[in-house]
């Protein structure tokens, strides 16, 4: 736990609420109470807490209707139910109803202690388990980071001597070419790497979401803000925030930004209690950000506080010699996926992969190889398994000519050369389309 | 502000003598001078027939009001049963950083428990609660260390386990 945990106790006596106040002090707890339910239930939509000991008879709202209002603000927070009258009823419909535990007054000191202690290690546990799962998912896709070409070896030394620092890194890149892999790689060799890595897709969001997404809201703050919820820049407390696609980011969201990157802190859309959270920010965008700030369409003062280093990742048509390193990894890992023995690859469809442009890089690449692994026989990736055309089906033009030459051969071709259906194909009369085969000197192939 | 001296209160039926014996040892642990005194409170006005106790914490409140002083850290050490409204009992309780606390000698006794008085271990268990609630008054919480006077306890066996010293972390924040 980075933070002291945080008790909020409801009991309408005060005599109660006083002597669990010192006891918990004393522990070490962050500790307020409420003399009601409905006092409770205020504090609870202002403010976070980690547990709440209800008791169960209050004037006005019981605590088992209270319990029920409290899971729709808060549903992770830790429930204890007490009461002086204990019936095996209520303490059924309070666990039913979400309560962690459930005590009668008086209570032996020692049976708190190991209540407080055993929802402590819950709330740990609950935490753990979320930054375990961040972690599970960055090793995994690190593992995706694969090639051994110059280009590459240089990206991996820019990656291990940036991660000890703590200092911002933008990476850019064309699509596809592993931008968000290659911030995982700085995280996991960080010395953030126990915490988590956040990854948000600033481009899928709109402006509002975004703002409720990275800043999180408290309940009420707008139309379908059901729940208090914790935002990205929180929940990458000790971490790494990854912003994916920044170049996309309102002017508005660029201010509100920089400001949180300069200040770490912030507060939540509705909220009014500045939280504080210390994070690291890698950027990746496949745009030029350097003339968007020429053409003052992002900020400059931003970019120079996420652009502290930069990492360029290369195409995959400039790291050729990877493409069988590639190849080889993705068979083994969709073979695997599909549960099915490896394949292999035939050298002349590896071959013409190493000639083919990808423009999607290597995401492109990958999605061929498990498409070739799906339709395959099951045993060798064949030129026929692959979605790519015969060179000589899509020669690479330059002129608008040699295109219009390469397009009505082909149509030609697809009708036998028969003439009248190849121009209501091309939607030309049949003079044009003589003119045409005149011009490029076109022939048909038996001819 | 460090306060001028630490004073030891004992109220009804406790034996003054014990106090005496501990003082020297809270003295060093505190590096404050101790005073032992002894006071008088109607502790009937205290007494919860249906408990058969004392409640804890009206008797904190009237020991902040009427014995304790802004210059000093006060402890009153009773020979009865306390209690607070949530728990069953208590050992004692303070004010955290705060002008005073009380401690109860009553479950400190072998005898309580169907065991064969023991002087030494109760004025060691004494000891260790009367240090540990001035610890409180001193702004202390409690510690995880295992030996140290601040670990919570819940049970004698508790109080016997650790130490009546403050770890190096606990010391570091007491002079701090």
């Amino acid at each position: 736990m980075t933070q002291k945990i945080s008790i909020l106790i409801v009991d309408d006596e005060s005599s109660v609420r006083d002597s669990l106040y010192n006891w918990f002090i004393e522990d070490g707890y962050q500790v307020d109470c409420a003399e009601d339910a409905k006092v409770a239930l205020n504090r609870l939509e202002s403010e976070t807490f980690d547990i709440v000991l209800a008791d169960i008879k209050m004037p006005g709202m019981d605590g088992l209707e209270m319990l029920k209002r409290i899971k729709a603000i808060q549903q992770d927070v830790i429930v204890i139910m007490m009461t002086a009258f204990a019936t095996v009823e209520t303490a059924v419909q309070a666990l039913k109803d979400g309560a962690f535990d459930y005590v009668t007054k008086p209570f032996d000191p020692d049976d708190l202690s190991h209540l407080i202690r055993n929802a402590s290690r819950q709330i740990t546990l609950m935490e753990e388990n979320e930054v375990l799962k961040e972690k599970v998912v960055s090793l995994e896709n690190v593992e995706d980071l694969i090639g051994k070409s110059e280009a590459m070896n240089q990206v991996f030394r820019e990656i291990e001597s940036v991660a000890q620092s703590n200092a911002s890194v933008i990476i850019t890149g064309e699509s596809g070419t592993g931008k968000e892999l290659v911030a995982r790689a700085i995280h996991a060799n960080s010395p953030r790497k126990y915490f988590p890595l956040v990854s948000v897709h600033c481009g899928a969001l709109s402006e509002s979401l975004l703002e409720s997404e990275l800043f999180g809201h408290e309940k009420g703050a707008f139309t379908g803000a059901v729940y208090n919820r914790k935002g990205r820049f929180e929940m990458a407390d000790n971490g790494t925030i990854f912003l994916d696609e920044i170049a996309t980011i309102s002017p508005k969201m660029q201010i509100e930004l920089l400001r949180v990157l300069e200040s770490k802190s912030f507060m939540r859309v509705g909220g009014n209690k500045e939280i504080k959270s210390d994070f690291r920010v890698i950027c990746a965008t496949n745009r030029d950000l350097k003339t968007m700030v020429d053409n003052g369409v992002f900020r400059e003062d931003l970019y120079y506080r996420l652009n502290v280093v930069n990492i360029n990742v290369p195409p995959l048509r400039e790291r050729t010699d990877d493409i069988p390193l590639l190849v080889d990894y993705f068979i083994k890992k969709y073979c695997k996926t599909m549960n099915r023995a490896v394949m292999t690859i035939d050298p002349a469809a590896l071959k013409r992969l190493e000639e083919f442009p990808f423009p999607g890089n290597i995401r492109e690449l990958e999605n061929m190889i498990e498409r070739a692994i799906v339709v395959g026989n099951g045993k060798k990736i064949t030129l026929k398994d692959l979605p790519i055309d015969r060179p000589e089906a899509s020669p690479s033009f330059e002129s608008l000519n040699d295109i219009e030459k390469h397009h009505i051969l082909q149509i030609l071709n697809k009708y036998n050369w028969n003439i009248s259906a190849s121009a209501k194909a091309l939607k030309v009369d049949r003079v044009t389309l003589y003119n045409k085969i005149k011009k490029y000197q076109l022939k048909q192939a038996n001819n | 502000m460090k306060p001028e001296n630490i004073t030891l209160i004992s109220f009804g039926y406790f034996e003054k003598r014990f106090l005496g014996e501990i003082m020297y040892d809270v003295e060093r642990e505190f590096r404050i001078p101790v005073i032992v005194r002894e006071g008088y409170l109607d502790l009937s006005l205290y007494f919860d027939p249906a408990r058969r106790q004392y409640n804890g914490n009206r008797l904190l409140q009237d020991i902040n009001q009427q014995f304790a002083s802004d210059e000093t850290k006060t402890l009153a050490v009773f020979n009865v049963d306390l209690y607070i409204p949530i728990l069953t009992f208590i050992f004692g309780q303070a004010f955290l950083n705060g002008r005073c606390g009380i401690a109860s000698a009553y479950r400190l006794r072998n005898e309580r428990y169907g065991i064969a008085p023991n002087e030494p271990v109760f004025v060691d268990r004494l000891r260790k609660e009367v240090i540990h609630e001035l610890g409180h008054a001193f702004g202390l919480i409690h510690c995880l260390t295992p030996t140290c006077v601040m670990r919570s306890s819940t049970y004698v066996e508790d109080i016997d386990q650790k130490g009546w010293s403050f770890c190096p972390k606990c010391r570091k924040q007491l002079e701090g």
